[in-house]
């Protein structure tokens, strides 16, 4: 057996960047565009909302591994040959936007009716009735389920290793290679994974008995 | 009564309003003319369409046929002819409706700014004229939750003031309030009432009536059963659902 030295853990933490940075950018990505799902899904025109809602369901009808594997072979149907993280990273941002979106939409929805009706007898428009009433305060209902997701991406940034790309969970798997110290190895893994994810989860549950307090 | 400040001519006029909900027939033919500093007290039995009537005059609620007009606008599915009705009509609403992650002067300068498109000093200066008015600027920093429903009733009258409406609509603006807090709402209210401000209250506030209204509507079913002076209305009703709806709210009274 070879023992674990800097050069290994070294190599781990170049995993962790990755894995950071792909939750990161699904993470951003996701909810630039996942307002944009949560807003359409919302709209009067029912189009819009019959159009999100297909696309809320496939995502989160199908598996996030398949999702990968459509958008990474999709691509190169078309001819286009892209590095592993874009195709990755596209993947993510869809999935996180699809999610992300169903649980703003419920945030939207869940803010009292009464909002839009006093913004509308003030006569505020659309974009000020959202920016500075509706979302401020569907934003901070959404705030633990939002969060709670935030944990599921980072978790689930670990399938993207199918794919060829070396996230923590891919470079503990060629470390326990070379080292033939599975058991070792995957428990440093899982022990940054849970460094990560832990306190996020904690913030999440705090948040939401706040609420629950607040709400009482 | 007051006595008010009246012209002849009609700042709101509803002719022959028919609105459904669905299958549900909520306001038959109804027709009213409301004259500019005149005060309306509407009431009626739950589910008998006050608010419903009054949520049609600022286009909160749609109609399926007849007119509204008010200040000359007839309100039309044209989003520019609601833009301009609701610059003149301002709402109370039962739960006050503030803006709960604003503070009290950020809920009153929000739509002056967004809609008429004053500066923020311009803004503020109105807000702190109005909250002055409610008797409540000394909360201005606080949030809605930080005060009592009393004060959040009052915000809520200060922040539709502050767009300077030709009419004030109020729907049950004391329903959800404890008892002890009641007074200082319709205190506010009386005091616009002598400023000669249009309004049109939905309240079972029988004392208000008598001391504010010009006309008291009686509604039921949708339909406008019967309008006449306080004096009147209180002393001698035409109509059996008048008279037992009075019978009822004197009763618990
Ligand atoms: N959005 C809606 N959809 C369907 N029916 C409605 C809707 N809003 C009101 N109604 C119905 O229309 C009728 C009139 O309602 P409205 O709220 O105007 O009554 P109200 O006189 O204000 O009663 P209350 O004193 O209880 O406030 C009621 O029967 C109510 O159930
Ligand atoms: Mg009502």
């Amino acid at each position: 057996m070879i023992p674990i030295g800097a050069n290994e853990m070294l190599f781990l933490m170049q995993g962790l960047k990755w894995t950071v940075a792909l939750a990161a950018i699904g993470f951003v990505g996701g909810g630039v565009f996942g307002i944009l799902i949560a807003l359409a899904r919302t709209a009067k025109r029912k189009w819009s909302r019959t159009l999100t809602a297909g696309y809320i369901w496939v995502f989160q009808g199908t598996p996030l591994l398949m999702q990968l594997f459509v958008v990474y072979y999709g691509v190169a149907l078309f001819g286009l040959s892209i590095p592993a993280w874009v195709a990755v990273a596209i993947a993510f941002t869809l999935h996180a936007s699809a999610f992300l979106g169903e649980i703003w939409r419920g945030s939207i929805e869940a803010v009292p009716k009464g909002q839009t009706e006093a913004a509308n007898a003030l006569g505020l428009h659309y974009v000020s009735r959202m920016k500075d009433i509706i979302l401020p305060q569907a934003l901070k209902i959404s705030l633990p389920a939002t969060i709670g997701f935030l944990v599921q991406l980072i978790k689930g940034t670990s399938l993207a290793a199918i794919v060829g790309f070396i996230e923590l969970a891919r470079a503990g798997q060629i470390i326990s290679n070379q080292t033939y110290r599975p058991l070792l190895v995957f428990t440093i893994v899982g022990l940054i994974y849970f460094a990560l994810c832990w306190p996020l989860s904690r913030l999440g549950a705090r948040l939401e008995s706040r609420m629950a307090k607040a709400a009482r | 009564m007051l006595t008010s400040i009246q012209t002849d001519t009609p700042l709101i006029s509803l002719t022959k309003v028919e609105k459904w909900y669905g299958a549900f027939h909520a306001l038959k033919a109804i027709n009213l003319s409301v004259r500019k500093g005149e005060k309306i007290v509407l009431c009626g039995p739950s589910g008998s369409g006050k608010s419903t009537l009054i949520r049609c005059i600022n286009a909160l609620e749609s109609i399926q046929s007849g007119t509204i007009t008010v200040d000359g606008t007839t309100l039309d599915n044209n989003s520019t002819s609601i833009d301009a009705v609701r610059r003149e009509v301002g709402m109370v609403f039962q739960s006050f409706n503030l803006f709960p992650h604003m503070t009290v002067l950020e809920n009153c300068t929000l739509a002056p700014m967004r809609v008429r498109g004053a500066s923020k000093p311009d803004a503020e200066r109105i807000a702190r004229k109005y909250l002055e008015r409610v008797r409540i600027l000394d909360q201005a920093e606080k949030y809605p939750a930080q005060l009592s429903g009393g004060q959040q009733q009052r915000v809520a009258i200060a922040r539709a003031l502050c767009m300077e409406p030709n009419v004030m609509l109020f729907d049950e603006p004391t329903s959800a309030l404890d008892p002890e807090m009641v007074k200082e709402v319709l205190d506010t209210m009386i005091a616009l009432a002598v400023d000669g401000m249009t309004m049109i209250c939905v309240t079972h506030e029988m004392g208000f009536a008598r001391q504010v209204a010009d006309r008291v509507i009686f509604m039921a079913s949708g339909e406008i059963i019967e309008e006449a002076t306080p004096e009147v209305f209180f002393t001698a009703p035409q109509h059996p659902r008048t008279q037992a709806f009075l019978g009822e709210i004197l009763a618990h009274h």
